[in-house]
C-alpha cells in the first residue's frame, strides 16, 4: 500500500519535472527530450540510487521508525506485550504531566537557563570576533583562534570534571584559595543558587570560541571600501566598528538570535545530567532529564516518552516559527 | 576587495592604546580558556598522597609520575581505551561513507524521489522521537550492550548531510559532464571526481565525527551494561563525577579508591589525542564550518 502511495507521489512530480527539464539544464543528467516513464528514469539513475540507498535506509530505520514508539505516549507500556500490545490510555500521561507541580518547575528551569544563556552568552562571540578582527598581527590572531576553539572539542564529561576540580568543596582549586586566604570554603556544586550560573558559564567556556567562526566569516565579507570611505571621513576605529561592522553583520546576528529563541526548549541534556545531583534537583531538572530518569531509570517508559514527545513538539513549533520569522526578515532560513 | 585586505590596509598604522587593550583582553580570554588544563596538567604530576591536604599552589609540591603509571597499567583504562578507539575509528569511517554517499544523492536534484528524500532529511533536523524510542529500537534490534550500538544509530545526521550536500553542489557540473562523456557512470564520477575534490570537507567531517565518537558518554552509559565495554568518558565519569569517596569498580578492575591526582592523570590522557590531532586539522574545520555557515 505504502509503495503505491509513494509511487503516486513520485509520479505526480515527474510530470512537472519533465516540463522543468526542458528549460533548465543543470544538476544531474543532460536534458531529456523525450517523455520517459518513472521506471526508466529509475533505471537511468540506478547507480545513483546504489550510492544513496544506504543513507536512505539508515534514516528510515533509525530516524523514522522510532517515531512509531511515540505511540507509547498514548499507551501504557507493558514490557511483555511490546508497543502494539500495550493498552491505550489516551491523553492520561499528558494530563498527569501538566497536573504535576513539578511540571512548572521544569518549565521554569528550562526557560531560566535559556534566558541567562541569551543574555550572558549570546553577545560574547560577537564581541570577541570584533576584537579578533581588530588584531593586526596575523600569527597572533591565529594562535588566539586555535586556543579559543579548543574547549568546543571537549566532552561534557571532561568539562564537568574540570569544573569539579576547580570548584569541589574539599579539593577544588577555588576553595583551596579561599581557605588559604582564611575564608570558609563554599560548596559551589551543591548549592542551588550557583547551579544556573555554572551551567551558563560552562556553556560560555565551551562554545564562545567556536561561535566566533560564524561572525568572523560574516565580517570577512564586508567590503573594504566602506572602511576606506569612513577613514577618509575621519572615523576612529570604534566609530568604524559601530557604524560599519556591526550593521553589516546585523542580519547574521538577528537570524542567529531568532534561531536561538527557536531552540528555547533545548537545554544541554548531557551537561545538565552530569551536573545534577539530588541536592540541586529543584533547579536542575528539565524535561529531557525527567524523561530520562522516569523512562530508563524508573522504568516508566510511557511517561518518559510522553514528556519527550511534548518537549519535541513544543520545540518543533518554536523552531518552525523562528525559521518563518527569519525568512520574513529577509534572508534565507536554514531551509 | 574583501575583508582579507583589511589587514594590509592597516599595516602601516602604528599600535594604539586601543590595540594594547585589545591584545590584553584577548590574552586574558585565551588564558581563561586554557587555565583549567594547565592547572590539571601540572597537578597531575604531583605525588598522589601529597595533593589533598595541599594548600593552594599552582606547581606540584612533589613531582611524581605515579598517577600516570597507575592509570596506564590499570585494566579499566586499557579496556575503555580499546572500546573508545574501536568506535572512533570504525565509527568515523562508516560516518564518512554514509554521509558522503547520501549527500551526493541529495545533491542531484534530477533524481526521482529527490524532493521526498530532502524533505525527510530536513524533517529529522527539527523533530526527533527522543531518547526513549531510540532506546526501544536499539533493544529490539538486539544491539544492547554491544559497541555497535554506539556506531549504527549515529551513522549520519541531517546537519552533516546538508552541509556536505551544499559543498557538493558547489563543484562545477562541467567536470561531471566531461567525465560522463568519457563513459563514467555516477559511481565513477563519485569516486574519481567528487571525492578527490572534497578533501577539505572530508577532513573537517572526519574530525567532527571522530571527536563526537571519542566524547561519547550518554549513549555508552545507557546501552552498555558490561563495564568492560565502557568507553573512556564513562570511565572518567564514574571516577570523577560519581562521588569520589565511593571509589570505582568498573572496567574490569576491583574497587579502587582513586586519588585526586589519578583522576587528573586520567583526564589529561583522555584529552591528549584530541590535543595532538588538533593542530593538524584546525585549518580544515574552519573552512568546513564556514561553508555551511555561508549557505545558511
Amino acid at each position: 500500500m505504502l509503495i503505491y502511495v509513494l509511487a503516486y507521489k513520485l509520479f505526480r512530480k515527474e510530470v512537472f519535472k519533465i516540463a522543468e527539464l526542458n528549460q533548465i539544464n543543470r544538476q544531474g543528467e543532460p536534458m531529456i527530450k523525450k517523455k520517459s516513464s518513472l521506471n526508466s528514469r529509475i533505471y537511468q539513475y540506478r547507480y545513483l540510487y546504489l550510492l544513496t540507498i544506504p543513507g536512505l535506509i539508515y534514516i528510515l530505520i533509525f530516524k523514522f521508525v522510532p517515531m512509531w514508539g511515540l505511540l507509547l505516549a498514548f499507551k501504557e507500556y507493558n514490557f511483555y506485550t511490546g508497543i502494539l500490545g500495550s493498552k491505550w490510555v489516551g491523553l492520561k500521561h499528558f494530563t498527569d504531566l501538566f497536573a504535576d507541580p513539578f511540571f512548572l518547575i521544569m518549565l521554569r528551569n528550562t526557560i531560566v537557563i535559556n534566558m541567562l544563556s541569551l543574555i550572558l552568552f549570546f553577545p560574547l562571540p560577537i564581541i570577541i570576533s570584533l576584537m579578533l578582527n581588530e588584531v593586526r598581527r596575523a600569527p597572533f590572531k591565529r594562535i588566539m583562534q586555535s586556543i579559543i576553539y579548543l574547549p568546543h572539542f571537549l566532552s561534557w564529561v571532561v568539562i564537568v570534571s574540570l569544573t569539579f576540580f576547580m570548584l569541589s568543596s574539599n579539593v577544588g582549586l577555588v576553595n583551596k584559595l579561599l581557605v588559604t586566604m582564611n575564608f570558609q570554603p563554599v560548596s559551589f556544586l551543591t548549592e542551588k543558587k550557583f547551579f544556573w550560573l555554572l551551567i551558563v558559564f560552562q556553556n560560555i567556556w565551551k562554545e564562545t570560541g567556536w561561535g566566533t567562526i560564524l561572525f568572523l566569516a560574516a565580517i570577512a565579507g564586508i567590503d573594504v571600501q566602506l572602511y576606506e570611505a569612513a577613514v577618509m571621513d575621519g572615523a576612529s576605529r570604534m566609530k568604524q566598528i559601530w557604524h560599519i561592522t556591526l550593521p553589516s553583520i546585523r542580519p547574521t546576528i538577528v537570524i542567529l538570535l531568532i534561531l536561538r529563541l527557536g531552540a528555547i526548549f533545548d537545554v544541554g541534556f548531557e551537561q545538565v545530567l552530569l551536573m545534577a545531583n539530588p541536592l540541586v534537583r529543584d533547579v536542575a531538572e528539565v524535561f529531557d532529564t525527567y524523561a530520562f530518569t522516569q523512562g530508563i531509570q524508573n522504568g516508566q517508559m510511557s511517561l518518559g516518552i510522553a514528556v519527550g514527545f511534548f518537549k519535541s513538539l513544543v520545540g518543533l513549533t518554536f523552531v518552525l516559527s523562528a525559521n518563518y520569522l527569519a525568512k520574513k526578515i529577509g534572508d534565507e532560513g536554514i531551509y | 576587495m574583501k575583508g582579507g585586505d583589511l589587514l594590509s590596509f592597516y599595516k602601516a598604522r602604528h599600535l594604539t592604546i586601543g590595540d594594547y587593550i585589545n591584545y590584553t583582553l584577548l590574552i586574558i580570554v585565551s588564558l581563561i580558556c586554557i587555565f583549567p588544563f594547565i592547572y590539571v596538567f601540572s597537578m597531575s604530576f604531583t605525588a598522589p598522597e601529597v595533593y589533598v591536604p595541599l594548600k593552594f599552589s599552582l606547581l606540584p609540591a612533589k613531582w611524581s609520575l605515579e598517577s600516570y603509571k597507575f592509570i596506564l597499567s590499570s585494566n579499566s583504562f586499557i579496556n575503555s581505551l580499546n572500546s573508545t578507539l574501536f568506535i572512533t575509528v570504525v565509527g568515523t569511517c562508516l560516518n564518512l561513507v554514509f554521509t558522503f554517499t547520501a549527500a551526493y544523492g541529495l545533491s542531484k536534484k534530477a533524481m526521482p524521489g529527490h524532493s521526498l528524500f530532502m524533505k525527510a532529511v530536513v524533517f529529522t533536523l527539527v523533530f526527533n522521537a527522543g531518547i526513549l524510542p531510540a532506546y526501544i529500537l536499539v533493544k529490539n534490534v538486539g544491539l544492547l550492550n554491544s559497541l555497535w550500538s554506539l556506531i549504527i544509530p549515529g551513522l549520519t545526521n541531517a546537519w552533516s548531510l546538508i552541509v556536505v550536500k551544499s559543498f557538493m553542489e558547489s563543484i562545477p557540473p562541467e567536470l561531471e559532464e566531461s567525465a560522463r562523456i568519457d563513459g563514467c557512470n555516477e559511481i565513477g564520477v563519485f569516486f574519481r571526481i567528487i571525492i578527490p575534490l572534497s578533501k577539505a570537507s572530508l577532513a573537517a567531517f572526519a574530525l567532527f565525527f571522530a571527536v563526537g565518537h571519542w566524547n561519547t558518554y550518554f549513549n555508552a552509559m545507557i546501552y552498555l551494561t558490561d563495564t568492560k565495554k565502557w568507553t573512556l568518558q564513562v570511565l572518567i565519569k564514574s571516577m570523577i563525577i560519581d562521588s569520589g569517596s565511593v571509589g570505582f569498580g568498573g572496567g574490569g578492575d576491583e574497587t579502587i579508591l582513586p586519588q585526586e591526582t589519578i583522576k587528573m592523570a586520567a583526564i589529561i590522557l583522555s584529552i591528549l589525542p584530541i590535543l595532538v590531532v588538533y593542530p593538524f586539522v584546525q585549518k580544515y574545520f574552519a573552512q568546513g564550518v564556514m561553508i555551511g555557515a555561508i549557505k545558511g
